[in-house]
This record gives C-alpha cells, sequence and structure tokens, in this order.
C-alpha cells in the first residue's frame, strides 16, 4: 500500500537533543574528576582489597619510585611555600620571591636541597626532565626527609599522610621511610593501592 | 526544535497590517556538538575519575621499651610471625623461634592456599562471626556503624590470634602489601609491621641448610 511517490524529505537532522546530551555528559565529567596529578615518575601501585577511598584534600603525599627514589607532594600552594621557607630555613638555604613563586606551582617536588637552587633557576619543561633523577634523600646521613615531613606538618597539622610506592619498590626503601616516620612520631598513614577483585571467601 | 518563530512586525500587531513573513530560524547545533564531544574526550583523558584506594595503616611508635617489653609477652602468646623475603617467598613461625628445629619455619606463600588458609583456620572463631555480621548486614538488621563497631569487637577479641610482619630488605613492596591483605581477608585485628632481626635471618639459614647452621652455633 506504499505510495508510489515518496516525498522528498529534508537531510537535515535535528543536533539539538544531541547537544543536550553531551553538554549533560561534560558537566557530569567536569563536576565529578579529579585531575590527573603530574608525577615525575611512573608508579604501579600494588593491589589490595581494601576499599577505604582516600580524602581528597590535607594529603601529603609520598612518591616511591621502583629505584627507591622519594618525591613528595602537597595539594595546597600555602603549605608548599611555608614548608619551603621552613625546611630551607633549617638547612641554611633561603630563597627569593621568585624561587617561591616557581615552586609553589610544582605538582611534586623531590631535590635535595643543594640541587634545590639550581633545580628553580631551570625552565618548567626541563626541570619536569630532571626531576625524575633526583629524588629527596632518606639515608641516616643526610635525612632530608625528615626535615620536610616535619615541616609539612608543623605547616598543617591536619595533614594525612600517604605512601604511593610501584609494587616493585624494595622493602628497604618503605622501611627507610616508615622508620623517619616513626621516628617524627607520624605513625597513622594510608597507603595507596589499586582495587583488586576478590572475595573474602 | 532549534528553530524560532519571529514575527516581522515585531510584538504589537497592526490590525490591518499586511501580511508577516514568518520567518524560521534554524540554528545549527552541529559545530556546538563538536565542541561538546571534544571537551568531553579531553576530560575523559585527563582526569582520574576513582579515587585510589587506601589501607589505613597504624604503626606503633619507635619508644624501645615499650616495644621489647610487648614483644616478649606477644610472642610467648603463640603470635605467628611471617617472614617475608625476596622472590616472593614467605616464611612463617610459631610462637617462639625455635633455633634448634629447623622445620619449625616453615615455607608459605601469598596464594589462597598457603598463608591465607592458615591464618582462616587460626582466626576461625572471628572469621564466622564477621561472616554472621555481615549477613546481618546485608539483610539490613544492622547498620554500618553497628557492623563497624561489632566487627572491630570481634577482630580484636582475646582468642584471634596476633600476626607479625617482618619483611626482609630484599622483599618488595607488594609483599608488604599482600601480607596486609591477607590481615584484612582473614579478618585479624591485631598486626604489626615489625623490623626483621638477626633471629629470623638465622632461621632463615637454618632452613636452607637443614639445621647444619644451627648445629655449628649449637655446641
Amino acid at each position: 500500500m506504499s505510495k508510489a511517490k515518496v516525498a522528498r524529505k529534508s537531510t537535515l537532522i535535528d543536533m539539538t537533543a544531541m547537544s543536550d546530551v553531551t553538554v549533560l555528559l561534560l558537566t557530569f565529567f567536569m563536576l565529578t574528576s579529579t585531575f590527573v596529578k603530574k608525577e615525575p615518575v611512573e608508579v604501579n601501585t600494588p593491589a589490595s582489597v581494601s576499599e577505604i577511598k582516600i580524602p581528597e584534600t590535607n594529603i601529603l603525599q609520598i612518591l616511591i619510585d621502583p629505584t627507591g627514589k622519594v618525591f613528595l607532594s602537597l595539594d595546597k600552594q600555602t603549605d608548599m611555600i611555608n614548608t619551603l621557607t621552613t625546611v630551607g630555613g633549617e638547612l641554611g638555604v633561603s630563597f627569593t620571591t621568585e624561587e617561591i613563586q616557581k615552586f609553589k606551582i610544582q605538582k611534586t617536588f623531590g631535590v635535595p636541597m643543594k640541587n634545590m637552587k639550581a633545580f628553580l633557576a631551570l625552565p618548567a619543561e626541563k626541570g619536569d626532565e630532571i626531576l625524575k633523577d633526583y629524588g629527596i634523600p632518606t639515608d641516616s646521613t643526610d635525612n632530608q626527609f625528615k626535615v620536610w615531613i616535619k615541616a609539612a606538618r608543623a605547616t598543617n597539622q591536619d595533614l594525612r599522610i600517604a605512601i604511593k610506592a610501584d609494587s616493585k619498590t624494595p622493602y628497604k626503601v618503605i622501611k627507610d621511610v616508615m622508620t623517619s616516620l616513626q621516628d617524627l612520631r607520624e605513625n597513622r598513614y594510608n597507603l595507596i593501592t589499586s582495587l583488586k577483585v576478590e572475595s573474602a571467601n | 526544535m532549534a528553530e524560532l518563530q519571529t514575527n516581522d512586525g515585531g510584538g504589537k500587531k497592526k490590525k490591518g497590517g499586511s501580511k508577516q513573513k514568518k520567518i524560521s530560524v534554524h540554528v545549527d547545533f552541529t559545530p556546538m556538538v563538536d565542541m561538546n564531544m571534544l571537551l568531553i574526550t579531553f576530560f575523559m583523558l585527563c582526569t582520574s575519575l576513582s579515587k585510589p584506594q587506601t589501607m589505613e595503616i597504624n604503626m606503633p611508635s619507635n619508644d624501645q621499651k615499650i616495644t621489647a617489653d610487648d614483644r616478649e609477652k606477644v610472642k610467648a602468646s603463640q603470635a605467628i610471625t611471617l617472614v617475608l623475603s625476596g622472590g616472593d617467598s614467605l616464611f612463617y613461625y610459631t610462637g617462639q623461634p625455635d633455633y634448634k628445629d629447623y622445620n619449625s619455619l616453615k615455607l608459605s606463600s601469598y596464594k589462597a592456599d598457603g598463608i591465607r588458609s592458615l591464618l582462616m583456620k587460626r582466626n576461625q572463631e572471628a572469621v564466622l562471626k564477621i561472616n554472621d555480621l555481615k549477613k546481618k548486614k546485608l539483610e539490613l538488621k544492622i547498620t554500618q556503624e553497628q557492623f563497624t563497631k561489632q566487627a572491630s569487637e570481634i577482630k580484636g577479641g582475646k582468642n584471634t590470634p596476633v600476626v607479625i610482619i617482618k619483611a626482609s630488605d630484599k622483599a618488595t613492596y607488594k609483599n608488604l602489601i599482600d601480607a596486609l591483605d591477607e590481615m584484612q581477608i582473614c579478618n585479624i585485628g591485631k598486626y604489626v609491621i615489625d623490623k626483621i632481626t638477626p633471629a629470623e635471618f638465622f632461621l632463615m639459614k637454618n632452613r636452607e641448610t637443614k639445621g647444619a647452621h644451627a648445629a655449628k652455633f649449637g655446641k
């Protein structure tokens, strides 16, 4: 019973609905997501069955790469500035306003104090490149890691410490870090893991 | 539809007005959709949706005199000591280390039939109770708060085993997390990460040499 003549239809598709959907999705993504922090080294965290989520703010993250280099990151810029000046004061390095400004926008830091000035003088891209070759010294002779943690704690009392280490990191480094934390009476901290799907039985 | 009907003559119509032209204004949304898709792609690639999981951990404080005392007490009470060694190997012994018997240090594994079955057996009472509790929670008989409170009570109960985790320098971070994971799976509330002592190395060497190492020192 079809008509012989098919009516000509315009091929214009109404995109309004499509636009609605995309805007909705976009809003969802913008509201729920957090930006991936740039990390100087790639770290694959081991899996665990733990389901506790890490809080978003007031986190002092200790990043440990497979070779045992230690990096730190703080989420508040004011904390960054205060921590840097405290640590600088303790280790006898003073910073200019310019250097502090540059330091506060760093996502992750981990340069020995004696290299810090030279590091901050470098342009940003170059700094990111060579940051992975440094790392904060944790050995007992020159434990700058302890100084950093202490300074960070003094700046922000609500800070939570989270250790994020690669699954291949030797325990020796973890032990050094944990002992340093214990020395500072930081006995509560979080270990960052990824989710493993496994039943308890 | 993305179109507007506009009257040429504006809002007020004159009575004797001439024919009004109806212009339909189609707005093409295709570029808008393009741009949105681009933004969505950008957000999907540059952000992490899920927050990483964490394990909360309480370490004992570094007070030397407390720990030395407590260690002895814990050991006497048939604690299980896990020794994490290199090459993903895992040893354990119960109670005080027996330096004479090289079989006192037993080899186990991180797999389900390894250390987990042992700990499950040791902690059977608590595991059963926790499972009961979980069932109750699923049936909505108790709230989440009650669940966590009762669970921690069970885990801290009198007859639950105490586990001491000692990792050697050769062990990896993954081994430590795996061991801690087993604690969670087996519902063990009392566990501690301790430094490895020469005693553990002695036991391992002894096991390797099947008692010859102890014989050397024993007499």
